[in-house]
């Protein structure tokens, strides 16, 4: 297999990979993404590292951006064409959580990132600090 | 005497507000200013443990103390209590309903996140007189 080069991304090459809409965040499109994480169950968001990451999620609610600001996530995109309603907007809003929507599924939105170079998240972190 | 405490209402099943306690618990902290790390891990377990009131427990409130040299969350409820906490405490262990699963909770996994994410973990249950969690975690000069 061909190694990809692992490389950070910044939230306006996930926006174009992903062809996504975005709701909130126009002006952090700058902004790096360190790594990548994707999970429809709240808990998992909070086991593991996910600080710094973006989400992919096939979730639809209010409590995935309470969930992801707890966790730290840095971006959010909801996955197969989603539509966030008005109070998800006014939420991420309030906590300055990018927020997006992107016609792909959940697998080749996470090809389609992976193979730009960007990670998950365990390689984000050194494996002796990833056990708590 | 301790440095400051904050109380938190929590009403069962209102998902419009839930997690809002612990939203603010982590915007407290970050402006105390301790380590990320600690932040994070105090910022999860409230919000764990609201959720489970919110989901499974009654009405509750969560008290938060900030201590020179801990962080103590007490979490309680007046709903049903768990009938079997060493089961409850299993990775995957969930009665949510089908509903609860469809928004994204349910995994089984918030209680061995609270676990694994706390110095010491106190937890009290009369079946039928709610739940008693005391979260403590420590405070570690940086
Ligand atoms: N406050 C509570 N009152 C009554 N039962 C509770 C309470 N907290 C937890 N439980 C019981 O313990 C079980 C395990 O809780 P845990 O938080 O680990 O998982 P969950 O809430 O079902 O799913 P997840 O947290 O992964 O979304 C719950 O399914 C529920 O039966
Ligand atoms: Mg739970």
């Amino acid at each position: 297999m061909n190694e990809i080069e692992t490389k950070d991304l910044s939230l306006n090459d996930v926006k174009h990979l992903l062809r996504a809409q975005i709701y909130v965040g126009e002006g952090k499109l700058d902004m790096p993404i360190k790594a990548g994480t994707a999970s429809d169950l709240m808990s998992d968001m909070l086991t593991g590292q996910n600080s710094d990451a973006v989400l992919l999620t096939g979730l639809c609610n209010v409590q995935v951006i309470r969930t992801s600001v707890i966790a730290g996530v840095v971006a959010v995109v909801l996955v197969r064409g989603k539509q966030p309603t008005q109070e998800i907007i006014t939420q991420a809003r309030e906590h300055g959580l990018p927020l997006l929507s992107t016609p792909f599924t959940m697998f080749t939105s996470c090809g389609r990132l992976f193979s730009k170079g960007l990670r998950g998240v365990e390689e984000k972190v050194p494996a002796a600090t990833h056990a708590r | 005497m301790p440095a400051l405490t904050k109380t938190f209402f929590i009403k069962a099943r209102d998902f419009a507000k839930a997690g809002e306690s612990s939203l603010q618990i982590q915007s407290i902290l970050k402006s105390i200013g301790f380590t990320s790390d600690l932040i994070r891990r105090i910022s999860i377990c409230a919000y764990e443990a609201e959720m489970n009131v919110v989901m499974h427990g009654g009405n509750g409130e969560l008290l938060l103390t900030v201590n020179p040299e801990d962080i103590v969350l007490d979490v309680n409820d007046d709903g049903p209590g768990i009938e079997d906490v060493e089961l409850a405490l299993r990775e995957g262990y969930s009665t949510a309903t089908p509903e609860y699963r469809e928004m994204g909770f349910g995994a089984g996994m918030g209680l061995p996140n609270i676990k694994k994410n706390t110095d010491s973990l106190e937890i009290d249950s009369h079946n039928g007189r709610g739940v008693h969690l005391k979260m403590s975690f420590k405070v570690e000069d940086s």
